[in-house]
This record gives structure tokens, C-alpha cells and sequence, in this order.
């Protein structure tokens, strides 16, 4: 259960909370059309996307910046099933 | 030990060097300024050695008192109303992170229209915040109350912060004569804090202020609700220790003559001084009154209360505060929980004069009551 105060002895529990659950529309992308430009790799206000232009889809919450800021549109937001 | 003749404020700024806190992160405002520039003169003197932070506002002087706190150190702060309204949702946060923090509040009216005066709105605002509320009759009271306040706080069974407070001019601003204990004496009394709670060490780190989402957030409450549950026998423990080792106690609540009482007046902190010498004077008279006093208003001591009440006495409650369309904080409360026919008092408002004219006139009301909650005082 929580501790006193809320206070969390063990640092680092972010990790354990996946905000991927939080997510309507997850991002996909079109590695042909990709430039590798790094723009989705930077924007990502959660870091979930790694050099190799993957989403991390346990963490990535949906939010589509990466698609917006797309410059050639190789990011589409698609419905989670 | 030395008797000293001073005010209120200074009786709580010596307590506060006795109790020798490691940070005062405080910030002046009327009538509590004399705290916290005596405390400023025995840390610029060097006969505190705390860490002074001059800070901003009152809500970085409690964002600062957490701050602090969670290093594992003693701290104080001091305000008074608008001060504590600006602190407000930093007070919750005190309360919710469980630091044993100590503030003295000089108990003065909210603005609008602006007031420098007292009544106890200030700190009744408070009063769901989590935090223990203790309300000072005297300027010795003050000093007692605020060495006793550190030891309960810091109780591991407790971790709850204490405001300690002193009703604005009356108290802050009028001399009386206070022993000081020694500096022997309270180290004996009030050892150097050693925190066991959560607190910040570069060797064991952790988060504190954390996030807690729907599947944690009520527990949290539910446990400062066990903790001010406890409070209740860990106040009345310091206290009996106190008198021990000192000669003077409090209880959580007073009881002034009540026992064969046909009316019992109810009320909080100086304004109980002017209604013991009614009380004094109508029984030369004959007429049966008597006193509670509540001293410990967070923890509520219901069952004390419970018990001075079980008489068919009259009860009137006076509160220098108003929650408006249904009377005081104080009035509704004790009406709550106990059966007997209670009228409220809303008097002192603003610092209105309470007078001992007032006290008999609500005496009479209370004989022939017309009216559940009246305002006493008022200019026609």
C-alpha cells in the first residue's frame, strides 16, 4: 500500500506506470517515406521514440506531435483497435 | 529559569530559539511581524543558529518550510491571515507530505474589506487542512504550546504539521508575565529532531511529493485521518510530560467552573481570559455559569467535549469566525455531537471589542434564546 506521506523509497517508479494505456490514436511510420530528418525523435515531449524512428508503444501516449511535425507526412495517426 | 514581561509574539520567538530549529523560512505580515523579526535578531545575533530564508511570499515561506522539512530538519514559520490564505494550498501540501512542520498564526480577519485586527477566519479556513490546531489563551500558554507543538508533531505516530494559534493584538501585541524555561530544561524535554520519516538523502534517494492517482490518493487521506485520530492521546501524553517537568498543563480542552453550570459558554483562545471574569462576577451573583474552553480544535476532542457537556446546562458557543447562513465553525461542530440546547455567538469580528457587557448579554439570550446563531456586537 502507499507509504506515509505518499513518499517513494524506491526511485525510478515512473517506469512501472505504462502510459502507453492512455493512448486513442498510436503512431505508425512509413520508413520509405522517412527522410531521417530527426524532427519526431525530438519533438517526442515523452522520449518514446528511439534513433531508429520506432515508437515506444509501452509509453507513448498518443499525442501525435511526432505526426504533426512530419515534415514529408511518413507519420499517420491510427486508431488502437 | 527567568520571568520576562513581554507579548505573546516574543514568548513564541523564545520558544522557537529553545526549540532551535534548523530553517525559518518566514515572511512578515500584521500582527505576527514581531516573530518573525525577533527570531531575524537572534539568528543575525547569533543566538540561534538557523538557516533565516527571506523568501518572497507565504506561500514560498511554506513551499520553503516543506522544502526544509523534508531534508529531515526542524522548521517554523509564522503568518496571519492573508498570509495564510496566500499559503493555502501549500498548508494541504504540508499536511499530505506529512512534514512536522511548526507555524505560529496570529489570528487576524480576512479582507475584503482589509482588516489588520482579530478574529479567527484566518486559521477556521484552515481548518480542514490536516494540520493540528492548538488555540493559545495566554502569552505563556503561547510559549508552552509552541514547545509542546514540536514534540507532537514529530511523534513518528503523528507526522502531522501544528499550527499554534495566538489571537492578533490581544495576544501578539499586549505584555504579560512569562517564565522562560532554561535552555537545559526544553533539550531535555525536546530532543534534536531525528527524522524517521521519508526525507531527502543524497546517500538513500526517493521521491517525495509524489503523484498518486485514483488507486492511492483516499488512503493517503484515511491515514492523516488515523494519524489526527492518535493526536488526541499523544497531545494529552506531551502535555502531562510538560507539566511534569515544567508545573504547567493544559488538557485538550478547559473547564471552568461548569460542574452544577446552568449555562456553559463555549469558546477558543484570549476571549476566554474576559469570560472566566464574568463568570467570577455573576457567581458572587448567584447565577450558575461556567466555561469550556477548547484548547485542541484539530483533533476535534469529542469525547472530552462529550463529557464536560453531561449536564442539562444551556450551551452557548461564541466563535470569532462565521461560516454565513448557518453560524461558526465551533457552534456547528459541538452541536453535532452533543444533545443539550446550543446557541451560537458571532462575535469579534474584525477585532470588534468583546466586552464583558457582551458576555452578559449573551448570557441573557441564552436564558430566553430566540434566535439559534446571533451576531453580538454589532453597531445599530
Amino acid at each position: 500500500m502507499v507509504s506515509i506521506g505518499a513518499a517513494i523509497k524506491n526511485p525510478g517508479s515512473t517506469k512501472n506506470n505504462k502510459t502507453g494505456s492512455w493512448r486513442t490514436f498510436k503512431p505508425v511510420s512509413d520508413k520509405e517515406k522517412c527522410i531521417k530528418c530527426n524532427f519526431c525523435y525530438m519533438y517526442c515531449p515523452e522520449g518514446c521514440i528511439n534513433k531508429e524512428y520506432d515508437p515506444d508503444y509501452d509509453y507513448c501516449k498518443g499525442c501525435g506531435i511526432c505526426a504533426e511535425e512530419c515534415p514529408v507526412n511518413a507519420i499517420k495517426m491510427v486508431r488502437e483497435e | 529559569m527567568v520571568k520576562k514581561v513581554i507579548s505573546s509574539a516574543e514568548a513564541i520567538s523564545e520558544a522557537v530559539k529553545l526549540a532551535k530549529p534548523d530553517v525559518i523560512p518566514v515572511y512578515p505580515i500584521t500582527p505576527q511581524t514581531k516573530i518573525s523579526e525577533k527570531l531575524a535578531e537572534y539568528v543575525a545575533n547569533g543566538e540561534l543558529n538557523a538557516h533565516y530564508i527571506k523568501v518572497e511570499s507565504e506561500h514560498s515561506a511554506m513551499s520553503a518550510s516543506i522544502g526544509a522539512s523534508g531534508t529531515g530538519v526542524r522548521v517554523f514559520t509564522a503568518t496571519s491571515s492573508q498570509g495564510l490564505a496566500y499559503m493555502h494550498e501549500v498548508v494541504y501540501a504540508a499536511a499530505g507530505m506529512r512534514m512536522p512542520i511548526v507555524m505560529a498564526n496570529a489570528n487576524r480577519a480576512l479582507s475584503a474589506p482589509i482588516n489588520i485586527w482579530n478574529d479567527q477566519q484566518d486559521s477556521i479556513a484552515e481548518r480542514d487542512a490536516g494540520w493540528l490546531q492548538i488555540y493559545a489563551e495566554t502569552g505563556q500558554e503561547a510559549l508552552d504550546t509552541t514547545l509542546q507543538a514540536y514534540k507532537i508533531s514529530e511523534n513518528k505516530d503523528i507526522l502531522l504539521p501544528t499550527m499554534v494559534c495566538i489571537d492578533g493584538f490581544i495576544l501578539t501585541h499586549t505584555v504579560d508575565v512569562v517564565e522562560i524555561p532554561t535552555q537545559e530544561q526544553v533539550d531535555k524535554f525536546l530532543p534534536q529532531y531525528e527524522p524517521e520519516h521519508a526525507f531527502l538523502d543524497p546517500k538513500d534517494p526517493m521521491s517525495i511529493g509524489t503523484l498518486a492517482d485514483t488507486e492511492y490518493y483516499m488512503e493517503t487521506r484515511h491515514d492523516i485521518e488515523k494519524a489526527q485520530q492518535k493526536a488526541l492521546k499523544v497531545i494529552s501524553d506531551v502535555d502531562n510530560e510538560f507539566k511534569d517537568q515544567f508545573g504547567r498543563g493544559y488538557g485538550l480542552i478547559e473547564e471552568y467552573k461548569t460542574e452544577d453550570a446552568e449555562i456553559i459558554l463555549v469558546a477558543m483562545g484570549s476571549i476566554c481570559g474576559t469570560i472566566k471574569d464574568v463568570i467570577d462576577t455573576e457567581r458572587s451573583n448567584g447565577q450558575k455559569i461556567g466555561l469550556l474552553r477548547v484548547r485542541v480544535y484539530r483533533p476535534l476532542p469529542i469525547e472530552a467535549i462529550k463529557q464536560a457537556l453531561k449536564t442539562d446546562a444551556k450551551i452557548a458557543i461564541l466563535d470569532k469566525n462565521v461560516s454565513f447562513s448557518i453560524g461558526g465553525a465551533l457552534y456547528n461542530e459541538i452541536k453535532a455531537i452533543i444533545n443539550n440546547p446550543t446557541y451560537g455567538y458571532i462575535v469579534g469580528l474584525g477585532g470588534r471589542d468583546i466586552t464583558p457587557e457582551q458576555i452578559r448579554e449573551i448570557i441573557e439570550k441564552t436564558k430566553n434564546p430566540t434566535k439559534d446563531v446571533e451576531w453580538i456586537g454589532l453597531k445599530e
